[in-house]
């Protein structure tokens, strides 16, 4: 059993982004979409935390304080835009949404 | 010792994360994001970022995750619970991320090339002011990033209006 290296954590964060971009490929429902979304921030976050830590830097948790509060912000608009539409269209499916298409 | 730990944690955090996608109930979907995010705080704990893990425990398991829950309740999703939740594509499209993940993940494994901590220099470096990790981050917070800091403030502020005027009756 080798030791704890950088490559271990930046193996698992490109897994959960991988887990992350498969969920918002293949749900159906707009909250899970922006639920898969987050998972892809987690896993910037763990790049960025591990990274800090492994070649000496502070600035990696820096940015990983203004990633989270972006986060947020992207999370109040998303759900604001999913109350929105489901107040207009009544559905919470991304495949009812094609009223712009031709 | 610490790679065990390493493991456990990582293994609570994909397995969490796989039962979330592919779970058909969105609360439950939601339990379990809440899993993943508490594993990924212990793992910014395990990589010595204190204040990170405090703030991803209070933002996202705290904040996040009940503004789900709430939206979950207030748009009733009950009747999509029976029909298909997944796209027809759903296969190709996991195929093609696992191996978009594969990608990514041989690059950094083998770019990164096990460099491993050391332990005197990220102390002298992340503890530098009296010791501590948060009070290191607060000072460079406060000094060095004080115009970002502003900003992402600004941001938040920019947020809740859109968040407030999107959720006003008539849109």
């Amino acid at each position: 059993m080798a030791t704890l290296g950088l490559n271990h954590y930046l193996l698992l964060s490109a897994l959960l982004f991988g887990i992350g971009v498969a969920g918002v490929l293949i749900r159906r429902n707009v909250i899970m979409v922006l639920m898969c979304l987050e998972l892809i921030f987690n896993a910037a976050n763990i790049n960025l935390v591990a990274v800090s830590r492994f070649r000496p830097d502070m600035t990696g948790q820096i940015f990983t304080i203004f990633t989270i509060a972006v986060a947020a912000a992207e999370v109040a608009i998303g759900l604001g835009l999913v109350i929105a539409m489901f107040r207009n269209s009544a559905t919470a499916n991304v495949d009812d949404l094609h009223l712009l298409k031709g | 010792m610490e790679i065990y730990a390493f493991y456990a944690i990582a293994a609570v955090v994909l397995s969490s994360a796989v039962l979330m996608v592919t779970s058909r109930n969105l609360v439950h979907s939601v339990v379990y994001m809440v899993i993943s995010f508490v594993a990924v705080g212990a793992l910014f704990i395990l990589l010595q970022a204190e204040f990170v893990a405090a703030v991803q425990i209070l933002v996202y398991a705290g904040g996040i995750v009940v503004l789900f829950l709430f939206v979950v309740m207030l748009v009733n999703v009950t009747e999509t619970y029976q029909v298909e939740f997944l796209h027809r594509q759903w296969l190709p499209a996991t195929v093609l991320s696992l191996i978009l993940a594969a990608q990514i993940g041989f690059l950094l494994w083998g770019n990164a090339g096990g460099l491993a901590a050391d332990p005197a220099a990220s102390a002298s470096v992340l503890r530098a002011v009296d010791g501590g990790n948060t009070e290191t981050l607060g000072m460079m917070l406060y000094t060095d990033y004080l115009l970002p800091f502003e900003v992402a403030s600004v941001l938040l502020l920019v947020a809740m209006i859109g968040a407030i005027y999107l959720s006003k009756k008539r849109v």
